[in-house]
């Protein structure tokens, strides 16, 4: 047996200073920290991709270990939206709707290259990538990507969080970004 | 026969149901509530959207609207060599590739009138057996999520990685495989690939049973499934139900067997019926159908043939990449096919193969030219999923979503 | 009786005669003949009800168009298959792009009811006696049915499609 203590992997502190008794560090360091740790994913599976997301929630590529263990169904309690698979034309305004019913803050991951850019199906009837309706943050490339190709989006995503500035969903940029999509 | 281990309360719950359909009738002047079910809904796999009117918690009416990933699959058909359009239908019922794949293949082959050797036959058939078994493996542990028994599916999704190491090592990929070639296959099974399937038949029979032993006589289940979306025989004929779905309600077609391709007469396997055409017979026969796989791929895997792994037509199969290097005649039928400039006779045909939900058919009309003129896509989903709003009103809602999950609709099948 | 595509085309042209069945030809093993559209719904009513044939499962239908054909550019094609005998036939029925209007199947096939929408949405096919006869794939706004030869297949309003990444 393996010593349980040295496998499992401990969330860095975050810089500071520290002495006896006391860690002192910035709010904005430790509030990314913690979402970056439980990001609960919103999984929009539309078709091939959402199969192997199923491969990547299940027992052989974990998702949990990346704190998401609980896809949140609920457009309201999840922070990524992850859109997998083809979106048509139809779709598109569905995608916008759960993006607007999701809390800030928010992140947006297109998973393959069907949300990415319309991927292989450059036709009348299907979006020509999500971007087109909704910001994304990380694109994750394959068709579909492999199970570690998602968590390497997931972990692009918790740097982001880790990183991101409390104040930046109010700046004019965000408003701006957020303006452009005709999104209140 | 899979539906001997029938429990006598079978009967009751019939009864039951029949009592609540005639208070249904009463009930059908008051006040109904209409609910959204989808697009987006966890509990159903796929995009589809079902507007219901619900008495309390059972359904009066559903009106089913689909679409939502339509990819124009047959418009794109006709604007690719016929070699770009196998990656299409990989993306079609996205649980079983192979099967789409090589069925496409061998829909070619025949516009072309190509022979493939025994062995390349008997590879594609082990292929699409353990692309059948992924797809039941999939429907069934997914009936046991709705179910409320998340365990099954844990378990069984690991089986399904080492189906994905096999096509891997066969293809080089997990999910949308392309694999094969218009001739045959594009490469002999590696040893690799050999000692692989060898270990998964070992290991696989083992993990099926216990997953048999936890949802088969499981009396949560049997409470949730038996009587549950049931639909007779004439009216899935009607409907145009085909594979695991039509075989539950009793009836023996299987593509298989009444038009046997890639060999399959050389193979002894039964087909499993159900009776009653229920959710639980649906997941019996597919239990037993995984069964049956097993046995096909054991037979293939033993009696594997000597020979080559394609057809010698050299017109439409690509050259091994050492004699493009080396031969002015391999160079340029490498350069013809790969850009899409080998002309198709002409022709009209229909083949069919028995895809992970029914009878997957292609009609291709050549016009002598370098793309199809048409390419129909029989999907099976599509038309079987029509009978979905009469399969479920009188239904509770929670019995609709066991009802879909256990028809296996895949909504890239669907919408195409 | 076994049946052979020789024996069935006779006994369909000595029903319904030899104008309403004509050009049956054979090119993959399944028998296939047009019709015209004032007989399709008989002679599938026929094939369903007839002891020796029981051709009773509509496996698939399919538009196709043929622009260059003129007068009868738009083709149905309706393939059944008689589970009891195995035997597997295609019928045809062409009409004019103008007036492309076909009696509809769903009164003998429920199955027919989701291809006849979708043969709509795609071709414009008019089923007259049809339920519901509205889009099913494409969303109800769209002007045309994307499946004619003469509509493109790419999106039209891209504008990240620059000539010079395909090097035109």
């Amino acid at each position: 047996m393996s010593d349980l203590n040295k496998d499992i992997n401990m969330a860095e502190a975050p810089e500071g200073h520290s002495g006896a008794g006391f860690f002192a560090t910035s709010f904005e360091k430790v509030i990314g920290l913690a979402r970056a740790n439980s990001l609960w994913p919103l999984p929009f599976a539309t078709s091939c991709c959402g199969i192997e997301f199923m491969a990547t929630m299940g027992a052989t590529y974990d998702i949990s270990r990346f704190g998401s263990e609980r896809p949140s169904f609920s457009p309201r309690q999840a922070d990524i939206l992850l859109v997998m698979g083809t979106i048509a034309k139809k779709m598109g305004p569905v995608v916008k709707q759960v993006y607007e019913q999701m809390a800030e803050p928010r992140w947006v991951v297109a998973v393959g290259a069907c949300a990415t850019s319309g991927g292989i199906f450059d036709s009348y009837s299907v979006l020509q990538g999500i971007d087109r309706v909704v910001p994304v943050d990380v694109y994750v490339p394959g068709c579909p990507p492999r199970p570690e190709q998602i968590l390497d989006g997931l972990m692009r995503v918790q740097d982001l969080a880790k990183n991101e500035s409390l104040r930046r969903r109010n700046s004019p940029e965000y408003q701006a970004l957020l303006a452009s999509y005709n999104i209140k | 026969m899979a539906t001997d281990n029938k429990t006598a309360d079978t009967d009751q719950l019939q009864e039951f149901r029949d009592n609540r359909d005639l208070k249904l009738q009463d009930k059908k002047n008051e006040n109904l509530t209409t609910l959204n079910l989808g697009p987006t809904h966890p509990a159903t796999h796929g995009i589809f959207q079902n507007i219901l009117q619900m008495d309390g918690e059972v359904i009066m009416d559903a009106v089913p609207t689909i679409g939502y990933i339509h990819r124009a699959f047959e418009k794109i058909a006709e604007r690719r060599p016929f070699y770009q359009i196998t990656p299409l239908t990989d993306r079609m019922n996205y649980c079983s590739s192979p099967i789409n794949n090589m069925g496409y293949h061998m829909t070619v082959e025949k516009l072309l009138g190509i022979e493939i050797p025994k062995r390349a036959q008997y590879i594609r058939v082990i292929m699409m057996e353990l692309a059948r078994i992924s797809d039941h493996l999939i429907c069934n542990s997914i009936l046991g999520v709705d179910s409320g028994a998340f365990t099954g599916f844990l378990y069984v999704m690991q089986e399904r990685e080492h189906i994905y190491d096999i096509y891997e090592e066969v293809c080089g990929a997990r999910l949308t495989t392309n694999m094969g070639r218009i001739g045959g296959m594009e490469r002999d099974l590696s040893p690799k690939a050999l000692h692989l399937i060898g270990e998964f038949l070992k290991r696989f029979p083992k993990v099926w049973a216990e997953f048999e032993k936890m949802l088969t006589r499981n009396r949560i289940f049997i409470d949730r499934t038996v009587g549950v979306g049931a639909i007779t025989a004439e009216r899935a004929l009607s409907y145009g139900f085909t594979g695991p779905n039509l075989r539950a309600t009793g009836v023996d077609y299987d593509v298989r067997v009444m038009n046997p391709y890639s060999s399959y007469g050389d193979f002894e396997f039964e087909i499993p019926v159900g009776a009653k055409g229920d959710t639980y017979d649906r997941y019996l026969v597919r239990n037993e159908e995984v069964w049956q796989s097993l046995k096909i791929i054991e037979q293939a895997y033993k009696n594997l043939p000597e020979g080559s792994y394609h057809a010698d037509a050299p017109h439409y199969y690509l050259p091994p990449k050492q004699e493009v290097y080396t031969s002015m005649e391999a160079l340029i039928y490498h350069f013809k096919i790969v850009m899409g400039e080998i002309d198709a006779p002409k022709g009209e045909v229909y083949h069919s193969v028995e895809g992970g939900n029914g009878e997957l058919g292609f009609y291709l009309v050549s016009d002598g030219g370098r793309t199809p003129y048409r390419l129909h896509f029989r999907r099976p989903c599509f038309i079987y999923y029509q009978a979905y709003t009469e399969m479920i009103v009188g239904g509770q809602l929670a019995d609709a979503i066991l009802t879909l999950s256990s028809l296996n609709v895949i909504a890239g099948e669907l919408d195409a | 009786m076994e049946l052979t595509n020789e024996n069935v085309l006779g006994k369909l042209i000595a029903q319904f005669g030899e104008e309403n069945i004509f050009d049956a030809y054979d090119p993959d093993g399944i028998m296939t003949l047009t019709t015209t559209r004032e007989n399709i719904i008989a002679l599938i009513q026929y094939l369903y009800d007839d002891k020796d044939l029981q051709v009773q499962f509509l496996t698939t239908m399919a538009g196709i168009h043929f622009p260059d054909h003129k007068g009868r550019e738009l083709c149905m094609m309706y393939q059944l298959h008689s589970l009891r005998h195995n035997y597997r036939l295609r019928i045809k029925v062409f009409v004019p792009a103008e007036d492309p209007v076909l009696p509809t199947l769903t009164n003998i096939y429920a199955a027919a009811n989701w291809m006849e929408r979708e043969a709509y949405d795609f071709y414009g096919f008019i089923f007259t006696g049809h339920p519901n006869l509205i889009r099913i794939l494409n969303i109800e706004e769209m002007e045309y049915h994307p499946m004619l030869k003469q509509y493109p297949l790419e999106d039209q309003t891209r504008e990240d499609k620059i000539d010079t990444y395909f090097g035109r």
